[in-house]
């Protein structure tokens, strides 16, 4: 006994001096220094731009980072990809903060550009200023998103997700409702509560296990998106409690959940898969990435059975901005790299291959665009739908703490009125979740 | 130990009766000798230091440092998108802590899962344990088999209960419907996600307890056992009167490191409700301590608020262990 005690403390004690000594291997992120460009030209690939990435953005998968170096022969393009966002950022926060393990370029989503626009423009280069970038270019809302008070423009925008309603026509037939894409928009065109009723009216004859909408969640995020101010007024204050628009949102989403038009489920967890695999909702708040999400999901014989019409207020969901910091390795030809990639040729190929909608209004005249198909949708053009859609949306001032405040109105919220809860309690548990959330 | 040359006679050279003996060589020679032995006394005393002092290098690198840096942090104001920029708060950031009911909540969920994990666990174990000490044919498959839930990460297994846990489509709700209990809602209702959540925790560990158990009973002498019989005790008696005894040790050993292990549990719960990031269920009904410290410090980035978490959480686990400490004394002195 005793020696095995002592040996089992040995063991424990090598153990955790190799775990220690290969965190401190890999744990070392090089440091990188200023500027120093050495575009001597000197032979393939004398620069080595870095991206640190998230999730499957497709610049790689639509040829963009070879076409790049056949264009400038001295440069070589590497893309370090993370996969969930969750875990991207906040390395990027502590990346950013120490001045360490810093990429030539960094992705950021648009739920945390407020926060990175806020609390850390100190690090990152002024885009605006770079040759050959023109505001013009993007949709206002998306340029302004990335934007200080001051005027520095921290990322370039890449693609957005504008807002219409997916929905699937042989629900709708059997439950006796128009299928056509522009006498659905009618039905509910300019109010939410219209679609409510639309929703009600599916209802009473919905074939059976089958609800109107998807979930809380995606009904709120929709409505909510839409809206002139959300969680954030324009001086960057708080007023998720006191916006009359929240609460609306809310009431009218708890309500949809009480009278059986959404399914008790959460976006994108194994249990919502299995709806759309199954059939059982016959809408969804949908951006052009969505499509391809269902696509996924979907059981062989779903293709071409969805359509898409205009929400009732257009709203944005997604996209992302490419950033500079100043720390790093290659800034000038990290700028002119970013600059290249945002340029809406180059969005519109994007788009073509990941179906990343593009923010540059000018981009929607091509072809890609114009000419676009989804094997969910048919012969629906999509392209022309959706930047029908890009057009409205609001300029809505996004605040650091967004994706905080909408998870509880959603998670700790909503959601709970799909189980029995009233509406009146659950806005209590979500306000509450969210106050000491948002206390420091 | 040196000797001590004073006690003996000195040299004739200084008026003694020691024999003399030529000085040159007898002196180098000396002095050879003390730099050696001098040497020798040093490695002695110092080279089972320096062998130890990777680990005690690292660990006051990477352990200990932290542990005292978070202390720091938590007497501040500090946002992790500004870890620089501390405000002095004071121990406003424990004195918050005791009408936290969000940390409270944490802290009866993790005591309620770390019961309804830990107690079935090791007595599952043990009575795993106990059937593999017999003869058995493949006993070494059997062994490796026990072991391939706790190879298997944390994520992936997760991942599959919470399929298997689904409230339409789970497996376990397909065979309870056969049994005619109707649908539950595993993730969403209080006592069936924690019973979830444990289920992961019990399925991981149970193999990995039973091994260790395993090997004490390996190490009980066999002659203990063959007195009993003698004295006409059966199987179940020998288990209970001689078994259990000689394990104790072994057991008090398992409780504690679960104890530690159940009041750290943190990637079971967060991978169960995978899109509910680290709330812990809509109403935070599985959210442990260290969930609950994971999302103040890593989503919501109050860095002071986490660390005076983690610190009342370090102080939680002294007092276990306190209590651990006197609870295996009574029972050595009962033994």
């Amino acid at each position: 006994m005793r020696t095995s005690i002592h040996r089992s403390r040995r063991l424990g004690a090598l153990a955790a001096v190799a775990a220690l000594t290969t965190g401190l291997l890999t744990g070392c992120a090089k440091d990188s220094g200023g500027k120093s460009d050495t575009s001597d030209g000197g032979g393939k690939g004398s620069t080595t731009i870095t991206l640190g990435l998230f999730g499957t953005m497709g610049f790689k998968e639509a040829g963009l980072y070879t076409e790049y170096e056949k264009l400038h022969p001295n440069i070589t393009i590497k893309e370090n990809v993370i996969e969930k966002n969750e875990n991207y950022y906040p390395a990027l926060v502590n990346h950013l903060t120490t001045n360490s393990g810093l990429q030539d370029v960094q992705a950021v989503e648009v739920g945390n550009i407020a926060e990175v626009v806020q609390t850390q423009a100190g690090k990152l280069e002024d885009l605006s200023k770079v040759q050959g970038v023109d505001k013009g270019s993007w949709l206002g809302w998306k340029w302004q998103q990335a934007t200080t008070a001051s005027g520095q423009t921290v990322g370039l925008g890449t693609d957005i997700g504008p807002m219409a309603i997916c929905y699937r026509k042989d629900l709708f037939k059997a439950a006796g409702l128009p299928t056509d894409r522009d006498q659905v928009g009618k039905l509910w065109a300019g109010d939410w509560s219209k679609l409510v009723s639309v929703g009600e009216q599916y209802q009473k004859k919905a074939p059976k296990g089958t609800t109107f909408m998807d979930t809380p969640g995606g009904l709120l995020n929709a409505i909510l998106s839409s809206q002139s101010q959300k969680f954030y007024d324009s001086s960057g204050k708080v007023v998720y409690k006191t916006n009359p628009a929240v609460k609306q949102a809310f009431d009218l989403t708890a309500k949809a959940a009480q009278e059986g038009l959404l399914q008790a489920q959460t976006q994108f967890q194994p249990a919502w898969d299995q709806l759309i695999s199954n059939v059982k909702f016959a809408s969804v708040a949908c951006p052009p990435w969505m499509l391809g999400y269902i696509k996924g999901k979907s059981k062989a014989d779903a293709a071409g059975q969805w359509d898409v019409a205009q929400a009732p207020q257009a709203g944005n969901w997604g996209g992302t901005f490419l950033t500079v910091p100043k720390s790093g390795k290659n800034v000038t030809e990290a700028e002119k790299f970013v600059t290249w990639l945002t340029a809406p040729a180059q969005q519109a190929r994007l788009f073509a291959v990941q179906g990343s909608f593009p923010s540059a209004p000018s981009a929607y005249g091509m072809s890609q665009v114009t000419g676009a198909k989804n094997e969910m949708t048919g012969d629906a053009p999509i392209g022309t739908i959706f930047a029908q859609a890009a057009k409205s949306i609001p300029l809505q001032p996004i605040g650091p703490k967004d994706q905080i405040i909408q998870q509880g109105l959603t998670d700790n919220g909503v959601f709970l009125v799909t189980k029995g809860k009233s509406a009146a309690d659950a806005w209590n548990t979500a306000t509450k979740t969210i106050d000491n959330n948002l206390e420091q | 130990m040196a000797t001590r040359h004073h006690t003996a006679a000195p040299p004739v050279g200084e008026g003694g009766a020691a024999p003399a003996h030529s000085r040159a060589a007898s002196d180098a020679g000396e002095r050879r000798r003390a730099r050696l032995s001098r040497r020798w006394q040093r490695d002695v005393r110092w080279s089972p230091y320096a062998f130890v002092s990777p680990f005690f290098l690292l660990f006051v690198a990477f352990g200990l440092f932290p542990l005292l840096y978070t202390g720091w942090a938590s007497l501040h104001t500090v946002e992790l998108t500004a870890p620089t920029d501390m405000r002095w708060a004071g121990l406003h950031n424990y004195t918050r802590i005791f009408d936290d009911d969000f940390f409270w909540n944490a802290a009866r969920n993790t005591l309620t899962i770390g019961v309804i994990s830990t107690v079935p666990q090791l007595a599952m174990a043990m009575g795993l344990a106990h059937i593999l000490n017999y003869k058995l044919r493949a006993s070494t498959f059997f062994r490796v088999v026990m072991l391939a839930p706790y190879a298997t990460s944390i994520a992936a297994a997760s991942l599959v209960f919470v399929l298997l846990f689904g409230r339409d489509y789970g497996m376990i709700n397909w065979a309870l419907h056969f049994v005619g209990i109707g649908h539950i809602d595993w993730q969403n209702d209080k006592w069936p996600s924690q019973i979830a959540v444990s289920s992961i925790v019990v399925w991981r560990w149970t193999g990995y307890n039973a091994l260790i158990y395993l090997a004490a009973m390996q190490a009980v002498p066999q002659d203990l056992y063959e007195s009993a019989a003698l004295d006409g005790a059966n199987r179940w008696q020998q288990f209970f009167h001689v078994t259990l005894p000689q394990l104790r040790p072994t057991i008090l050993f398992t409780c504690v490191v679960s104890t530690i292990g159940a009041s750290q549990l943190f990637g079971e719960p967060l991978m169960f409700d995978a899109n509910k990031g680290a709330s812990g269920g809509a109403e935070h009904q599985f959210q442990t301590l260290g969930l609950y410290l994971y999302e103040q410090g890593w989503v919501n980035q109050h860095l002071g608020r986490a660390s005076a978490i983690a610190w009342t959480m370090f102080l939680i686990l002294i007092v276990i262990g306190i209590v651990n400490y006197v609870i295996s004394r009574r029972l050595r002195e009962s033994g």
